[in-house]
């Protein structure tokens, strides 16, 4: 079993990322994340799609998503050096003492606190997903009110890139 | 030329050459259904059930290689013909199906007639569309063509808002004849390096053999997989689909593989050392236990489908591309090379085959008092003459069909073989005549199986199609009977099809003409008589043994050298 991320530009149509997910489900793949969006030519979204599975369940993955009429490209990140960031909004209680712990742990993860109010924070945070999760668990439990992830995304280091 | 969205819809099938299509009117397809009553290129046949329509369209695809059409309204219209859509896409097969939808503006109101068909059918076809605007009406049903024809083939769903088929608004009109897609562009030729690298191994074999598919008929491939075989001098099998694309009265033909195939199929798969496969998929009821496959062969695979290639099974020289063009390839380079193959290997290759033949696997009991259902069959092939479009709907019946009825052409044996559809053959076989109206066209049916779309013997009889309608009529779902006496220890949990009609009763109220017979002696001469009548469809009741199996049979969990052989073929000895 192993981590895999796929890039993949599609047709910026009604039902493409329909057809993405459904074909997940239909044929018993798992998708860990998802994270869509339309690039700088409009008639184009790239998708990222995170997924864990052995080598040959891999290949099936690539090959039907290739075979959907509107896929027009795919990669697997993971293949080559990549970068991969995922973004969090994490909303904590923040009371008294605790207040300045979170401050102190927010900068130590290079977090951003954008939002303030008596006794909570909403902090902003970009990296990849392991150090999302761990600024998750060095939180105490009953602080964390609620977690927002986008999902990973991702790019190729150096001049490989995954254009039409 | 200025058309409406309805206009649109019939001159883009014009355009398209379509002659015929299969349908059933409604409220979001009024605009289209007057469109096409203007005119008189494009023939409408009107189905009684849209599930009908589909398996129309599908046996005229078929039995031609051009797609069907099919033409729904909404709702109930497009779910009905959801079964349809579904089979035609898991034996690949070019279909265009326009479904009515309610007007864009309704579109996620919970509409009368409505439902998300694009959504429903998504999984079970190659694309779907949803027209957002009439100005992309003909591109899309021309992407809708292309798509359906091209590549591995299937059915394509194009579905109209009702809005968008407005009489009253128009837009120019061009039909986009050279249409490109950055998403989709299937390969066609074979890689030759792939392809030299196959040819070396089959010099090398000593035990090979071709399995050859479904795909080798979709691609017109049969002429070229008959020269390629006599080249080679190899024995081939043929799954249920790819019957007739290579002569089942020729030597090399080992018969049907899988489940129901012939003894010397199944072991010569076995003992194989090198295996090509061409337009084949590996499917479970083909390969039974995946871990005793072909244990000793090296595997070619020539597919047009990437995600076909270790699918279900490793293979080690794939192959992507159209089976015609790899196999035109592959014959040019075996022609060009002065080696022969090995001539002593393959001579006692065949040895080992002809002994496991001799054994007879399809040997049954002959009876004088009860008609055999392979006795039928035989029967049907020697009135015949083998020539014959044959469809067949789902269970014992079918597979009977395709063991005894030695299919010889391709494009002559139609039936569900992926989703197993009961209810398929008589509206297929309607497709087929109307694709081919001077020929004789039969269907094989049992009595659970017709009664599921029995309604389109009044279509049969509103366009005047003299089918011939062959049912083995045992009084069981005869398959499930099977199993439940094979693995139930013979509880026959609602296999028993109480309660049946009089089907020649059933059948005169449609307008045809119903026959009954019950004697062996008597069967030839009703069958002759049956096809005498060429103008009539004939509805042949034909009272069978209700307590025939068929063999020979892989049970579930095992392997090709594991067959379960008939009680006739066991009185042999076993090479």
């Amino acid at each position: 079993m192993k981590r895999h991320i796929i890039s993949l530009l599609m047709e910026n149509e009604a039902g493409a990322l329909s057809n993405v997910s459904a074909l997940f489900s239909a044929r018993g793949f798992n998708i860990e994340s998802l994270c869509v969006a339309p690039t700088d030519d409009p008639s184009l979204s790239r998708m990222t799609l995170v997924t864990t599975c052995s080598e040959s369940v891999f290949e099936q993955i690539t090959k039907q998503l290739n075979k959907l009429i509107d896929v027009v490209k795919l990669m697997d990140l993971s293949e080559g050096d990549h970068i991969e960031r995922e973004m969090m909004l994490i909303k904590v209680r923040a009371e008294k003492e605790m207040r300045e712990e979170i401050k102190r742990l927010a900068e130590i993860f290079r977090g951003k606190i954008i939002d303030v109010s008596d006794n909570s924070y909403v902090i902003e945070m970009t990296g990849d997903s392991d150090k999302l999760d761990a600024f998750v668990n060095v939180i105490p439990e009953d602080h964390v009110i609620e977690v927002v992830r986008t999902g990973v995304s991702g790019i190729a280091r150096g001049v490989k890139s995954l254009t039409l | 030329m200025e058309l409406s969205g309805a206009e649109i819809v019939v001159q883009a099938l014009k355009d398209e050459g379509v002659e015929t299509i299969f349908g059933y009117p409604g409220g979001s397809v009024l605009h289209i259904y007057d469109a096409l009553f203007q005119q008189d290129d494009v023939k409408h046949v009107l189905v009684r059930h849209e599930q009908g329509a589909t398996h129309a369209a599908d046996g005229y695809a078929r039995s031609t290689g051009k797609p069907g059409v099919v033409l729904v309204t909404s709702g109930p219209g497009a779910t009905n013909a959801i079964t349809g859509i579904a089979t035609a896409h898991l034996d690949s097969i070019p279909m265009v199906v326009l479904t009515g939808q309610v007007p864009s503006a309704l579109i996620g109101t919970d509409a009368f007639q409505e439902v998300d068909t694009t959504g429903i059918s998504r999984p079970c076809s190659k694309h779907t569309f949803l027209v957002k605007r009439v100005e992309d009406l003909a591109e899309t049903l021309r992407k809708a063509f292309y798509i359906a024809t091209t590549g591995r083939p299937g059915p394509v769903v194009v579905d109209i808002p009702k809005d968008i088929t407005d009489p009253s608004v128009k837009v120019p009109y061009e039909y986009p004849r050279n249409l490109k897609m950055r998403s989709y562009s299937p390969v066609k030729k074979g890689h030759l390096g792939q392809i030299k690298k196959a040819v070396e191994l089959i010099y090398n074999a000593k035990r090979p053999i071709i399995y050859s598919g479904g795909g080798v008929v979709i691609d017109n491939a049969s002429g070229t997989l008959v020269d390629l075989t006599r080249e080679l001098g190899v024995p081939l099998t043929s799954t249920l689909m790819g019957l007739g694309a290579y002569p089942a009265s020729d030597r090399q033909f080992l018969g049907m593989l899988g489940m129901h195939g012939n003894y010397e199929a199944n072991m010569a798969m076995h003992e194989a050392d090198v295996l090509i496969a061409i337009g084949a998929r590996f499917d479970d009821r083909v390969t039974g236990h995946i871990a005793h496959f072909c244990p000793q062969a090296k595997i070619i695979h020539i597919d047009i489908d990437p995600s076909s290639i270790s699918k279900n099974v490793r293979v080690d020289i794939p192959i992507v591309g159209s089976v015609k063009d790899v196999l035109n390839d592959m014959l040019r380079i075996i022609r060009e090379d002065s080696r022969t193959i090995d001539n002593d290997g393959l001579t006692s290759w065949w040895e080992r085959i002809e002994a496991w033949r001799g054994l007879g696997c399809l040997r049954y009991e002959q009876s004088d008092e009860v008609i055999k259902p392979q006795f039928a069959i035989e029967t049907l092939h020697k009135v015949t003459g083998g020539d014959l479009y044959l469809t067949s709907d789902v269970g014992q019946h079918q597979m009977f069909a395709a063991q005894f009825y030695n299919f010889d052409k391709p494009r002559r044996w139609i039936n569900s073989g992926g989703l197993g559809t009961m209810g398929f053959g008589l509206p297929a076989a309607m497709g087929v005549q109307m694709a081919h109206p001077d020929k004789q066209v039969a269907c094989v049916t049992g009595e659970a199986s017709i009664l599921m779309c029995i309604q389109e013997l009044a279509t049969c009889k509103q366009h005047g199609l003299p089918l011939k309608i062959m049912l083995m009529n045992n009084g069981y779902m005869g398959m499930v009977r099977q199993w439940q006496e094979m693995f139930y220890e013979g509880r026959y949990s609602h296999s028993y099809v109480d309660a049946l009609p009089d089907f020649v009763e059933l059948t005169k109220s449609f307008g045809h003409v119903g026959m009954r017979v019950d004697k062996p002696s008597d069967l030839e001469a009703a069958m002759q008589e049956a096809f005498d009548r060429k103008d009539e469809l004939v509805f042949m009741d034909i009272l069978i043994d209700p307590t025939e199996n068929v063999y020979p049979m892989i049970e579930a969990g095992k392997g090709h050298h594991e067959m379960a052989m008939s009680p006739a073929s066991r009185q042999g000895d076993q090479p």
